[in-house]
Order: C-alpha cells, then structure tokens, then sequence
C-alpha cells in the first residue's frame, strides 16, 4: 500500500495518473497485437505505427505538465488560429481522395480539423466557464454559434466524422453546463426537424449512399453494401471465442476492406470473438469511469466541462466506429480510438488524455 | 466577472455538474448495452449463419476440366489426339486497361480479328479473376516472345493446356469432325455442369455425335482463394474422369488410297463391310483440314471454303443426293425375280427405246440401236434401259417402293454420325403427299432405270450393295466399332445392328444376279471390264451408273463433250468382292464424272484391291458364309450410343454449314 501510494505520488508528480495511463498502454498494446494480423503481419506498418504512438505519448504527457488555468488563457487564440486554418483548407487545401482536409506546411502536411476536435471544447469550456451556470439563453445562443462555424467548414471538406466529433464534442460541453432539459428536448426534435432539409440540401450523395446502404446494406452487396457486409460475416463469424489470432480469414483473405484502419475492431471481433470484445470493451469502459471520476474530482467549471467533454467524444468515438462496423450505424469514417492505424486521430486522443491528466494532478495547486 | 455570487454559484454548478455526470455515466452504459446487445446478435445468435458466409466467401469450386477421348482407326492408328498447346490468356481484374492491353499483345503477336472478337465476348460472360483466352496454340517462339514481356503485361498469363490436333485431319474431316469453342448457343444446351472448364465441343462428324461419350466427367477442387479469387490453397480434390476413347471401323490407309484415287475429282466413296454393316470408309471429296477450325477459323479462309463451287464443306457421303442411274437395275432385276414378276429364263427384245402403249413418248436406251434379245444377265452386263422400262412397269411403283426400301433406299441408314439425308424412294403416297400429284405410270417407266425422282446418298448405295451381297441382312452403318471406357480393360464392341433380314424366296434369284454383276467385270462385254486382271486372286461384282444432270430434249443428240463441266453425267459404281465371300461392299459417285465404268470404277477397283491385300487366299475363296455378327464378350450388354447422342434430325449442329439440297440433281 505505502509502495502504491509513493509511486502514486511520484507519477502524480510528473502530472500523470496511473490508472488512465494503465488503460491507455492496454488499448495502444492492443492495437499493435491486431495491427500485426490486419495488416498481414506487416513490421514495416507497425514501426511507422509505433513511432506515432510515442510521438502521442510524448505530447501528452507535455500537455500533462501545462496547468488548466493556462489552457484556459489560451483557448480563445487556439480556436481563432484553428478556425482561420479551417478557412485555409476550403481555399489552399489539398485534396486527397475528393476531400480537402489538409494543409500542406511544407514539412508536413496538418489537418486543422483534428485540432478543432480540443479546440473548440476548450473554446466553449472557456466562454461558457467565464458566464452564469447554468448559462442563459443569450449565452446558448452565442456558444451554437462558436459551435457551428467551425463544425459547417469541417463538413464542407467534407469530412462528416470529423464534424461529428467537433459537433459533439462542443455539445457535451454545452451540456455539462447545465442547459435546461427543455432546451436539449426542444433542440432535440428541432434537430429531427432539421434532418428531412438537410437529407434533401446539404447532405452530398455519398453521404446519403451511406445512409440508405446502412439500412439495408444487401440492396448494394457488391458496391457500398460490400464494406458492411463483409464486416458483419467478419464479426458474426468469430462467435464466442474467435478464430484466433492471425487466423481470421475475413481479413487475412483480404474479403474484409480498410481492415487496419477503419474495420479494425471486425479484425478483432473475428479472431477474439464476442469473449474477447468483452475484454476490449471493459478496458474502455475503465478509461471512460476513470474519465468521468477525474472530471467529478476536478476544480473549476473549465476543467470540468473540458474533461467531461473529452470523456464523452471518445464514448461517442467506440460508439460511432463499433456502430457502423456492425452495422447500426452508417459508415461515417470514425477510427476505433487508440486501436486503429493512423497517426492524426492518436495524437489528438493523447492530447485529450493529457488535458486530463492535467486536470486531475494540477488540482492540489488550484485549490489554494 | 466570475466573482459575482460566488459562493451560490459554486453549490448550484457542483450540484448540476454531479447531476450531470450521473447522466453520463448512464449515458455511457446505455450505449456500451446497445453495443454489446448488437454484438451478441451477431457472433452468438447469429454465429452459424455467418460462419456460412465466411465459409463461401473463401471457399471456392474449380472445374477441373476432364481430357477429351481419343479417336483412333481400325487399326489403333490415331486420328484425333489432344496435343500440349500454350494458350494466350488474360485474367480482366488484373489489367486497367484491357483494350490497350491486347493492342500491346497484337503488337507481339499475331492476333486475328475473330479472336480478339471472340476473346471480348467471353470477357463479358466470366468472373474477372477468371482467365480468358485470347490466342490458342502459340509457336515456341511467340511463347517466348511474350514471356520477356511478361513484367510489362499485367494480368497476362501463357497457359499450358491440351488442345485437340487431327494428324489426318484433310482425311478423315468429314468422318471424325473437330471441335470448335463452345458458341452461345451450344452454352444453353450443353450440361452446364459439366462443361464448366470446358473451351470446346464437338462440332461435326463423330467428335459431335459422340460428344457425350468423348467429353468425360468434369472434375473438381475445392480451393480457398482470397478476395480476388487467387488460390491459396486446395483444400479437396476430385479428379476428373477422362472421356471414353473410340474405335472406329474406318481404315485411314484405306481412306488414303480412295483419296489418291480420286485425285482431283469431286465425289463419294463409301466402302462397308458387308457381314456386318462397318464402314471401311467414307470419303467427300473435296476434303478440308479440320485443324482449322479447332481454335476459330478466320472469316477469310471459311468464307472461301464455305462459298466454293466445289463444296469442300459438304459431306456429300451422307447429304448429296444422286439419282443412282443404272446402279439400280441389279435391284431391281431381283425385285422381279421375288416378287415372281419376271422367271429366270425372262427375256426381251430391245429396238433401243421403250414405249407405253397408247403412248407416243419414246423411253431412250442409252445404246441408240438396241441390245437386240437380252436376258436378266445381260441386261445387267450390259446395261440395258429397254429391259428395266418393261421389268418396271410390269412390276409397279408400289413393289419397287416396298422392295427398294427393304434395302435402305429412302430413308435415313441410322449411321452414327448427324445430319444424314434420307435420300428420296419414290411412291404414291409421296407423290400425293408432297406433289399433291397422283401417280403416272410414265414416272414408273424412268424409276426402272434410276432416274426421275429417284435420289440416293452414297452412303445409301454402298449400304444397299453390302445387304444384296451378303444375301439380305440390312445392317445400320456403324463407324464406331468400339468404346473403350477408362474403367474398362478391354473396348468394349458396339454391336451390329442389323435392320432387317430380306426373305430369300429362292436362292438361284440371287445367284442369278450375282452372277450378271460380277460379269459386269469379269465379263467380255461388261461394261466395268477394265477393272478385271488376268491374274486376280478373287472376283468382283459391280454395277456401273451414269446419272444425268438434267434431261435433254426428246431427239436431241448428245453431245457429252459440248456441255459444260458441271453439267456432265455423273459417273457411279457399285460394287463387292470377292464374289465367293464378301467382305466389302463399295459405292463410289464422281461427280461430273462422265461414264461409271471408266471414271467410278477404276477408283472402286484399287479401294478393293488395297484393302482385300490383307486377306489369304484361303479367306477370299471360302464360300462358307460366317455369322455376320462378331460374337460379343457375353457378360457386356449391347452398347449402345445414347439416343441423345445420335439425333438424326439435329441437322443445325453444324451452324457452319449451309446445307442446301441438291436440286440440280433432279430431273423431270
């Protein structure tokens, strides 16, 4: 117990909490393990993959050490500069694959709407901290606004899971703050509303493809019913305990599409099967409680609603990207969190930890 | 500004902040249920369904195509083999680009306009990770060509495969057939099954009429392929079962002499052995190579076999229908005899023509001056018309109908191989039938001699020469002898079908035409005297036949030398031998070919010397007449070909061929 508590301390010290930390190495861990068997036993994608997760490592624990109070100083100009690159994108971007997510910075190439994905949370936390709790109407009406800039230039890239995750993400923190149930009812079917105008006028055909395959992905099985499909028999075909690792012949056979990247969790779900996603699923469970628990614990309304709302993205993060790889969901181009292959999404995540880790080792100086 | 109220602030905010994260956490576990719910459905409730389709997905069936049986002739000389050959292909997924793909190929090779047709077809039909040839049979040397080319032509494959080759394929075309690509049409009738894998099928002659039994079982294996259909791994195996190999009665060095003989004449030979309905051999002529349709031939070379006069494409054995002229009257001599219509001592006077009475039309003989008195022998010997204008018309369209069809005339022979003519036998019934005409006596009159409507194939005479030499027994061609099934250790025989056996009233009628016929050859004034040697160890009975082309005005001189070629007589014999002990029946038709005796028997003569070489003395000379049914192992049943085999009637299995019957024979 007293050796627990020391190294508890010492961690504490350098700002990072044990338990998050455990259960971010177990998921990043199992990440590797599958990424060994989606990517056919592929080193060379695994090195690149492992430099990623140490830069992720690397800045979240620089996020870890910087204290809540100057996050919150900084957020506005965050945002400002996160917005004027987004803007930047829709006229110099670069196209990849009929999207233009990217800003080519000579060096590299930087995808500001990743970074929108903590900058507007820590926008709205600071506004909406800096206001009345619960805020008022006048107030709502302002953060909607911060809100919905940023998210429209997200899906005019287009980038629909992007935007989904900014979206929510602002949102969950206009919720912690306390809005009126009335309000996120009355949103709620005003939203419902919205969606016959925006299924008609904003939504692109692929976007509405995607919808309509994902309610009856068989209407299309050899075109965008194909990815769902071969994902489903991926999952449904590893029953209780799996085929085994590196055994799975939905990805091995290569019958399973973007199976390191988006479909990794149907890697997984067809060589652990449903006893192995128990595992995976507790795991995040645990980062999520341990989440929760650090936001409730945590001093001030900023690192509250900040927490809350980085907690709740990476919910909705597992949610979305489980959801649409069996099928509940439509596929929207979420990773599974921690576990997919790319470099963007890892880093971002990390930084979220970090902001919590920060959160909750920076409490005992605020306090005084 | 945060500092206002700050105390209040702090409890309502903590308050709301628990009250929310309490929303959360079942927020979280709300949707964490929904998850796991929907991953129970699928990997425990509905586990089995999906194993299926990941089972289907890898688990993939491949036709293992079976090897084509072989052909070989009387003697185990082969005549259709299956040669290695290396076959262009291109499997589609692999290539962007298939159009410039193949531009590239035409580049390297030689790539004609029906392939690269052909090749787009087939491309449309099948899976994309399924090779399509494009070019059969490349030479060593384009083998190599493409093979250094190789690393720049994605998706190009040179496969190794057996491809039929017909070592006598100008001699035995019309018999043995080929194979040709499957056509769309064959697709839908073809078992579907079966013939997964398979490029090609019978087309004509015995390669179609035997496809079923030449084809084979197809084979399978049971092979995990990945999503672009590439095998990883075999997972079962279940070989294919070769098709049956054939023997056929056909003596290619018999065939060969019979071409040689004909040189560049055009006709038919049919040659039968006569106890027990085997074809020795069956030649058209001309003949064509039947390599060249094995792999698709060109528009060019069939367009100018398809469109000469000469007809090389027609199998004339089977389809050519020839008024068979004098070839008849030993028939119908012996029609006479049975039917008690003329006695043995009947004898004629002949002025050179015939008349009705009360008729002015005079019945020519071909002699102008007459025969002066002939008797049944010399009216064979000699040829004389007069005699068969009286014998006809004393016995009447229907006995000579009845009689001539008991020995095959006019009707199909029931040969095992497609597209047979039944030649024409006229009678009223016919007549009233088709001509809606009733009968005249004046047409009994020309029948007597052959002519008029009278039409027979080759194939027709020659079998009607086998059942009159071999004292009536009416076999059904066969040009198969035997099946030899993979299982098998020994062929196993087809057996002789004989039709019919013609009652002998009396055996000195017979006797008695035997005997005008083999003075036909062996006679001072025969008119086939030409073909008798001195020293020759057996003897032959004929019956020579000249067949006008058209029919020259009454009085009209004719003059033979003035017409044009394709409007001269046609020459025919028939004949068997040795007289004592036959063992070949023979009918040959030169078209054009002016006199029987002069043009049709020379070539009769050397097909019976050459292949009665092979017999002793003894064996020529024997009268004791065998059974003429070889006996058969007696634990095997008669094989039979499967009457789905042998369809007489599927005269559209040749698309190739545009039949058309020969009308220019007929004559009024």
């Amino acid at each position: 117990m007293a050796s627990r508590a020391s190294s508890q301390g010492l961690f504490f010290r350098f700002h990072i909490d044990l338990t998050l930390l455990l259960g971010l190495i177990t998921l990043l861990a199992i990440g590797q393990v599958i990424l060994y068997s989606a990517s056919g036993e592929n080193v060379a994608l695994m090195q690149r993959q492992g430099i990623r997760l140490g830069i992720a490592f690397v800045v979240m624990l620089m996020i870890a050490q910087i204290s809540p109070d100057t996050m919150r100083r900084w957020s506005p100009v965050l945002f400002i500069i996160g917005t004027i690159m987004l803007v930047a994108v829709l006229l110099v971007g670069t196209k990849v694959l009929g999207a233009q997510r990217w800003l080519n910075l000579g060096l590299f190439r930087f995808q500001p709407s990743e970074m929108m994905k903590l900058a507007v949370p820590m926008m709205l936390a600071w506004y909406l901290s800096s206001g009345h709790i619960p805020p008022r109407n006048r107030h709502l009406l302002v953060a909607l606004i911060i809100l919905l800039l940023p998210v429209l230039l997200i899906a005019k890239q287009p980038d629909l899971g992007t935007s989904l995750l900014v979206s929510s993400a602002g949102l969950f923190v206009i919720f912690m703050a306390g809005v009126s149930w009335r309000l996120i009812l009355g949103f709620a079917f005003a939203g419902l509303a919205f969606t016959i105008p925006m299924w008609l006028f904003l939504m692109r055909d692929y976007q509405r493809q995607r919808v309509l395959t994902m309610l009856n992905p068989e209407s299309d099985p050899l075109g965008s019913g194909y990815h769902i499909i071969q994902s489903k028999i991926a999952i449904g075909s590893g029953g209780t305990f799996g085929k085994g690792w590196l055994n799975g012949t939905q990805s091995h056979l290569e019958f399973l599409p973007e199976r390191h990247t988006d479909f990794i969790f149907s890697v997984f779900a067809e060589e652990f099967g449903f006893s192995g996603i128990l595992v995976l699923l507790s795991i995040y469970l645990l980062v999520i409680f341990r989440g929760i628990y650090i936001t409730t614990q945590a001093h001030g309304t900023f690192a509250r609603l900040l927490g809350a709302s980085i907690v709740l993205t990476f919910l909705v993060y597992i949610f979305v990207n489980i959801g649409m790889v069996s099928g509940i969901l439509p596929v929207v181009g979420v990773p599974l969190p921690l576990v997919s292959y790319g470099g963007t999404s890892i880093v971002t995540l990390m930084a979220g930890f970090g902001i919590l880790m920060s959160i909750h080792t920076h409490r005992k100086l605020l306090a005084h | 500004m945060a500092q206002r109220q700050h105390l209040k602030d702090h409890f309502i905010e903590q308050r709301i902040f628990h009250n929310r994260s309490i929303v959360a956490i079942l927020f979280t576990i709300i949707l964490f249920g929904i998850l796991a719910f929907r991953l129970f459905v699928l990997q425990i409730n509905n586990h089995e369904h999906f194993t299926t389709l990941s089972q289907n997905n890898r688990v993939s069936v491949q036709a293992t195509p079976p090897t084509r049986g072989l052909i070989y002739d009387r003697n185990g000389i082969i005549l259709a083999e299956n040669l290695p050959s290396y076959t262009l292909q291109i499997i589609p997924e692999q290539t962007s680009d298939i159009d410039n793909l193949v531009n590239e190929l035409s580049l390297l090779v030689n790539l004609r306009e029906v392939d690269i047709k052909k090749f787009k077809k087939e491309v449309r039909r099948k899976r994309r990770f399924e090779g399509i040839p494009l070019r059969f049979r490349l030479t060593d040397e384009e083998v190599a060509i493409i093979s250094v080319n190789l690393h720049r032509l994605p998706g190009v494959e040179i496969k190794a495969q057996l491809s039929r080759f017909y070592p006598y394929g100008r001699e035995t075309s019309h018999i043995v057939g080929y194979v040709g690509r499957i056509n769309e049409k064959e697709l839908k009738s073809l078992p579907f099954t079966n013939y997964s894998g398979t490029n090609h099928t019978g087309k004509l002659g015995i390669e179609k009429s035997y496809e079923a039994l030449l084809h084979g079982q197809v084979g399978y294996q049971k092979v995990e392929t990945n999503v672009r259909g590439r095998v990883l791994r075999v997972l079962e195996r279940n070989n294919p079962v070769p098709g049956n190999d054939l023997y056929l009665n056909l003596d290619i060095n018999l065939q060969k002499v019979a071409i040689d003989a004909f040189a560049d004449k055009r006709g038919a030979l049919v040659a039968i052995d006569p106890e027990n309905g085997h074809v020795l051999a069956m030649i058209s002529m001309p003949d064509y190579d039947a390599n060249l349709f094995v792999n698709g031939i060109d528009s060019k070379t069939y367009n100018a076999l398809n469109t000469s006069w000469e007809r090389p494409l027609y199998n004339r054995t089977i389809l050519g229908g020839y008024p068979p002229g004098s070839t008849t009257k030993p028939f119908f001599a012996l029609a006479g005899l049975e039917n008690n219509t003329i006695q043995l001592d009947h004898e004629i006077f002949c002025p050179g023509f015939y008349q009705l009475k009360g008729k002015a039309h005079k019945y020519r003989d071909w002699k102008k001056w007459g025969h002066g008195k002939t008797d049944i022998s010399k009216s064979i010997v000699q040829s004389c018309d007069v005699f068969y204008y009286d014998l006809a018309f004393q016995l009447g369209i229907d006995k000579m109908h009845q009689f001539m069809t008991s020995f095959g005339f006019g009707k199909r022979s029931g040969i095992d191989i497609l597209g047979e003519r039944s030649g024409l036998m006229p009678s009223r019934e016919w007549k009233k039938r088709v001509r809606k005409q009733v009968w005249f006596p004046g047409e009994t009159v020309i029948a007597g001699i052959g002519q008029g409507y009278v039409l027979v194939t080759p194939l027709q005479l020659a079998l009607g020469t086998a059942t009159l030499a071999n004292g009536g027994k009416h076999f059904q061609p066969q040009l198969v002898n035997a099946i030899q099934r993979k299982e098998d250790h020994v062929p196993r025989q087809v057996v002789p079908q004989m039709i019919r056996k013609i009652p002998i009233k009396r055996q000195e009628n017979w006797n008695e035409i035997y005997h005008g016929m083999t003075e036909v050859i062996h006679g001072a004034r025969g008119t086939a005297r030409r073909l008798n040697k001195p020293d020759m160890r057996y003897k032959i009975a004929g019956k020579t036949g000249t067949a006008q082309v058209f029919s020259v005005a009454q009085d009209a001189t004719y003059k033979e030398e003035e017409l044009e070629e394709r409007l001269k007589d046609h020459a025919l014999f028939m004949a068997f031998a040795p007289v004592k002990n036959p063992k070949i029946a023979i009918a040959v038709v030169v078209e054009n070919g002016g006199h029987g005796g002069s043009v049709a028997a020379p070539i009769a003569g050397e097909v019976i010397e050459a292949y009665l070489s092979q017999f002793s003395d003894e064996e020529l000379n024997n009268p004791s007449r065998k059974s003429p049914v070889t006996p058969m192992k007696k634990s095997a049943p008669p094989t039979k070909v499967p009457p789905s085999a042998v369809d007489p009637d599927n005269t559209a299995s040749s698309p190739l061929h545009k039949h058309k019957e020969h009308e220019e024979h007929v004559h009024g």
